[in-house]
């Protein structure tokens, strides 16, 4: 039988809906757990990193001014694409983690599940973090949860998907749009999850997805007045860590640090990754005739 | 010139009824034991839809039976980031049938092609939507750390909106950890039916759902069951009373959605012409037929007469016709009996000297209709200001200030829903603060949404449906 | 409403200013939603035929480019006269809508089958001294226009400055002679519908024959909610005052759909007496092709394409 050549994917940037290579040109050789060459990514640059919180920004005020309830369906449509190329997915994590095919098969049901959990707080977010204040006088006073804005994360080097899922599904449920660095070395399962956001009704700019050198473009992030919060999960090197949190006070950014030890991602998630990028807002309005 | 607009019915091809139409028992359409039957009627036609199973005392044994074993065996087990799952299967299954859903509606209940399809089935599908989102966050609704199912909820629903009530009662149950036996209106049991379908397409376990087709003594075979654990009602008061009563000490959990009797309060600095569409949308948004509905209009003496004439104008606007043709505002009263008491109590209002209007609009020869009523000279002293009239039929009063206008709207044994009319935004508050009604719609009414608790004060019944407070209904916190 | 009154509201700018924030406020969600509501209804058939003859007759076909020329106005004005020379029984549109300097091209070329309507008044900022303003209208009456558009200063009423407003409205009418006035608003600058509202009233008091949405230069132009108001508040004129003034919409309507849900809004609003030319207008240059196609879909009961309609 006549052997047939495959056709190879080109591994891009994800940037306001589209697929641009680095604007840089530069790329970088991602190899599986064993060494062996897979693809070679883009390396984005610190423009790319300035491009996609453009991006971000003019996509944020249109992706909370739907309604939650539609963004809730826009997640689970997610989850319902991911399971249509769980296959896919699979492969990605095997050869990006070099777990067996029936680990990676439940991180990717992890994943899956993540996003279902993450798409049914879009609408009670507000009904768990929100409140109406009893305050000593004649007036109502109400306090409600909302985005802190553009979001700058660096997702987790280890669990390249279901990590990246953990950390991306919280910021944006609430209303955030997000600019997310890839797990540096197993950037492949990002990739493909941008393919899939492309494809699932997710408004361009709402998730931005960079691969590279995290120290190379987080600096930038943490230091862009025009981005509201920084999500450091995936900075391992406690240093470089300390230097974002310090970059991050320009312009006093919501600083989520690392994790002090490294997270199950399989275990329940909890609020905190949600209430980490709301802000409460609280009106007080007289009541009389 | 005028412009007339050409018939735009809506195509009844999408819709395949049956002749026939078994109990859905354990995953299954099963015939009733005692092979009794009634007929759905198409209201605005009298012709007959299908024959529908009358489900007897063995039949709601078998429900009950069934509901319990998969209580048991399934549905209490499973985590409930996988019952969320069956949820959301039924949330986009409503949607992708939606089309034939609203059809189904229409021809069984009446109401306007453009309600069913624009209200109805999308606000039913949204219900499941949010509640799959709960299943796997129970702990998260302020009900203690690990609330916990009654198990078997028996479940009766109204003719008004027959799929959106069944939403609204299954999804909350099934996201909650209960199983449900559900009995749906005599008159209209086609969606019911069909969401049975949908239950099969979607995998649910057998038993986690079952539907008994019947009149009311099937409802009281479901209401009355020693096995049932959890009882909600969604109708009239009288028959929400003989429930409570039956219900008493037998420790069953209980929730009432009963009848309602609306105020809608129009100040003279509302913005008046959203606040003539507001009238019209409270009171006659589905022929009237809402427990919530607007159906006491009390207007300040300053706009009254702007007021009603704005409203008689817009009132001879609304098209009354063929449910099914997309441009009809006013469809069929859903049943010759429902026809009988709306024209009783008009007649009551026409005896105690109160002043009639109707809407000069043609009525069809064939099937049940009522033209939009308004009556004005209307007192707290008239029936038709007292009783729930559930059709067409508006009766406006008027008041000099907010406390007068405050005093006759809680002057009621019901408290369901409010309405104001105001720019003011302190006013807004300070009379919703004060009314007794479960919902005050704020210039605006007869909005629904699953996030939002919905329910009575007084005799409007007790307990809620939406919202985090909802799940409430279906749940036992696990303190003493 | 009669003459004293008028005179009444208008003796000062506070007086007038109490007249306007005296009108009942216009609840933003519950406009929208009564015009999203009957832009449902669906008209088919018979009705459809009817409806789309009507939005014919109804276009004001318009070019305010900075690049129009003598040769891009005659033909336009062609396609207004007939606007589907392959079929018979097409009525001519209401008018054609151009710069002032254009005005004269445009009556020579419609003759008296048609109006000619010109924009005028430092269209479409309106920043000009009034002087210059009321020479802009004299010059296109005097050129064969028998329609102007007039924009109001957005600035002033923005400033709350309505008498001035409507003093400019009431010179550039007097300016008019026997030529009707059309009043924009620049609805997309007005913002909300409380002055959209107010701005209607003003321009009614002035004396306008119609009261206009938009110029087509700024976004959001016309909109089924903003011209819902407009149809409001002509109707609550009419019920006070006896006097009809009509209605145009203008910029962004540019499919047959649209204009039908236009015409729904008007009969349903107003109703029948407003469904003509002389009280409703399209301010439009793409509907018309638009109209055109789909009145041919109905003719041959089957969809036709941009190669079979004119591009004038």
């Amino acid at each position: 039988m006549e052997s047939r050549a495959d056709i190879r994917k080109t591994y891009k940037l994800f940037i306001g809906g589209a697929f641009p290579r680095s604007e840089s040109g530069r790329s970088y050789k991602v190899d599986d757990s064993k060494g062996a060459f897979l693809a070679n990514a883009a390396l984005a640059s610190r423009k790319d990193a300035r491009d996609a919180v453009l991006a971000a920004r003019s996509a944020q005020p249109k992706w909370w001014d739907a309604t939650a309830y539609n963004r809730g369906q826009i997640l689970y449509r997610v989850a319902e694409m991911i399971e249509g190329r769980r296959g896919q997915f699979e492969d990605d994590v095997v050869s990006a983690e070099g777990v067996s095919r029936r680990k990676a098969a439940s991180a990717v049901d992890a994943a899956i599940d993540r996003w279902v959990w993450y798409a049914g707080w879009a609408d009670k977010i507000a009904q768990v973090l929100g409140s109406s204040n009893p305050v000593a006088g004649p007036y109502f006073n109400f306090s409600m949860p909302e985005p802190t804005g553009v979001v700058a994360a660096v997702a987790p080097q280890d669990s390249s998907l279901l990590g990246l899922v953990s950390v991306v599904a919280p910021i944006i449920v609430g209303g955030n749009t997000v600019i997310v660095v890839a797990s540096q070395n197993r950037p492949l399962p990002a990739v493909t999850l941008a393919e899939v956001l492309a494809t699932s009704d997710v408004p361009g700019g709402v998730v931005n997805i960079l691969t590279g050198d995290y120290a190379e473009i987080s600096p930038w992030l943490a230091s862009h007045a025009d981005v509201n919060a920084l999500d450091l999960t995936g900075v391992g090197d406690a240093g470089l860590a300390k230097q974002l949190a310090v970059d991050a006070a320009v312009n006093v950014k919501r600083v989520l640090p690392p994790p002090r030890k490294a997270p199950d991602w399989f275990d329940d998630p909890g609020l905190d990754r949600i209430r980490a990028f709301v802000e409460t807002t609280t009106v007080w309005h007289p009541i009389g005739v | 010139m005028t412009f007339e607009y050409a018939p735009a019915p809506e195509s009844r091809a999408v819709v395949d009824i049956a002749a026939h139409y078994g109990l859905f028992i354990d995953g299954q359409f099963t015939d009733p034991i005692d092979g009794g039957a009634f007929k759905t009627i198409n209201p605005a036609t009298e012709e007959v839809l299908a024959e529908i199973s009358d489900a007897g005392s063995a039949d709601v044994d078998r429900a009950v039976a069934s509901a319990r074993s998969a209580y048991k065996s399934t549905w209490s087990k499973m985590p409930g980031r996988e019952r969320a799952k069956y949820l959301y299967r039924l949330a986009r299954l409503i949607q992708e049938r939606s089309r034939e859903l609203a059809v189904l509606e229409t021809l069984d209940n009446g109401k306007p092609i453009r309600e069913s399809r624009d209200v109805d089935v999308p606000l039913a599908a949204a219900h499941f939507f949010y509640h799959a989102g709960w299943a796997d966050k129970l702990e998260y609704a302020g009900l203690g750390p690990r609330p916990r199912a009654y198990g078997v909820a028996g479940q009766i629903i109204p003719w008004n909106f027959p799929l959106l009530m069944l939403a609204w009662k299954v999804a909350p149950a099934l996201a909650t950890g209960n199983t449900v036996v559900l009995k749906p209106a005599e008159t209209t049991p086609l969606t019911a039916l069909a969401f049975a379908d949908i239950c099969q397409q979607a995998d649910l376990p057998p038993g986690v759902v079952n539907i008994v087709t019947g009149g009311p003594a099937t409802g009281r075979l479901v209401s009355e069951h020693p096995d049932v654990d959890k009882v909600a009602f969604t109708g009239s008061t009288e028959v929400g009373k003989q429930i409570q009563r039956a219900v008493a000490g037998t420790g069953k959990g209980l929730t009432l959605e009963l009848g309602g009797k609306a105020a809608n309060i129009v100040f003279d600095d509302a913005p008046l012409d959203e606040a003539v569409e507001g009238i019209v949308n409270g009171i006659f948004f589905n022929q009237g037929h809402v427990c919530c509905a607007g159906s006491r209009l009390l207007v300040q003496e300053s706009v009254a007469d702007e007021v009603l004439d704005a409203l008689k104008r817009r009132l001879t606007t609304l098209r009354l016709g063929d449910p099914m043709d997309k441009n009809t505002d006013i469809g069929a009263i859903n049943s010759r009996e429902q026809r009988e008491r709306i024209d009783e109590l008009v007649k009551s209002g026409d005896a105690e000297g109160a002043d009639r209007w109707s809407s000069p609009c043609a009525i069809p020869e064939k099937g049940w209709w009522y033209p939009p009523t308004v009556f004005t000279g209307v007192t707290q002293a008239h029936r038709i200001a007292r009783e729930e009239i559930f059709g067409p039929v508006l009766s406006v009063l008027t008041f000099r200030t907010p406390d007068e206008a405050l005093e006759k709207a809680n002057n009621s044994p019901y408290g369901l829903s409010a309405g104001i009319w105001t720019e003011k935004g302190s006013r807004i508050l300070w009379m919703a603060s004060r009314l007794r009604a479960g919902v005050v719609w704020a210039n605006t009414f007869n909005r629904f949404d699953p996030a939002s608790p919905f329910g009575g004060y007084k005799e409007s019944g007790f307990g809620r449906e939406g919202g985090r407070q909802g799940l409430a209904a279906y749940l036992k916190s696990g303190g003493h | 409403m009669n003459v004293a009154l008028v005179d009444g509201v208008t003796a000062s700018n506070s007086a007038l200013r109490r007249f306007l924030h005296g009108l009942p406020g216009v609840d933003q969600v519950g406009a929208d939603s009564r015009a999203a509501m009957l832009s449902t209804r669906s008209i088919k058939a018979s009705a459809k035929e009817q409806a789309i003859d009507l939005a014919i007759s109804m276009v004001d076909l318009t070019t305010l480019e900075g690049m129009d020329t003598p040769g891009k106005v005659r033909a336009m004005c062609a396609k207004a006269l007939r606007p589907d020379p392959s079929s018979a029984g097409v009525p001519h549109v209401a008018a054609v809508c151009v710069y002032g300097d254009m005005a004269g091209i445009a009556r020579e070329a419609v003759g008296d089958v048609l109006h000619v309507a010109a924009v005028a008044t430092a269209f479409p900022s309106g920043r000009a001294s009034l002087n210059v303003k009321l020479q802009d209208t004299r010059d296109a009456v005097l050129a064969g226009a028998d329609e102007i558009d007039m924009v109001i200063d957005r600035g002033a009423f923005l400033a709350g400055r309505y008498l001035e407003v409507f003093e400019e409205i009431v010179a550039v009418k007097e300016a008019c002679g026997s030529a009707h006035l059309k009043v924009i608003f620049e609805t997309g600058e007005l913002r909300t519908y409380d002055n959209v509202r107010r701005a209607s009233w003003l321009a009614m008091l002035a004396g306008a024959d119609f009261i206009k949405t938009s110029t087509g230069k700024v976004s959001p132009a016309a909109t089924l909610p903003v011209t819902l108001i407009l149809l409001e508040a002509v109707r609550d004129w009419h019920r006070q005052t006896g006097s009809l003034v009509g209605v145009k919409p203008a910029g962004g309507i540019r499919t047959a759909k649209d204009a039908i849900r236009y015409l729904v809004l008007v009969n349903e609003t107003c109703g029948p007496t407003w469904l003509t030319p002389d009280l409703f207008r399209f301010g439009a240059s793409t509907l018309l092709n638009d109209l055109l196609l789909q009145r041919q879909r109905m003719a041959t009961g089957h969809y036709s394409g941009p190669d079979y309609v004119t591009i004038d």
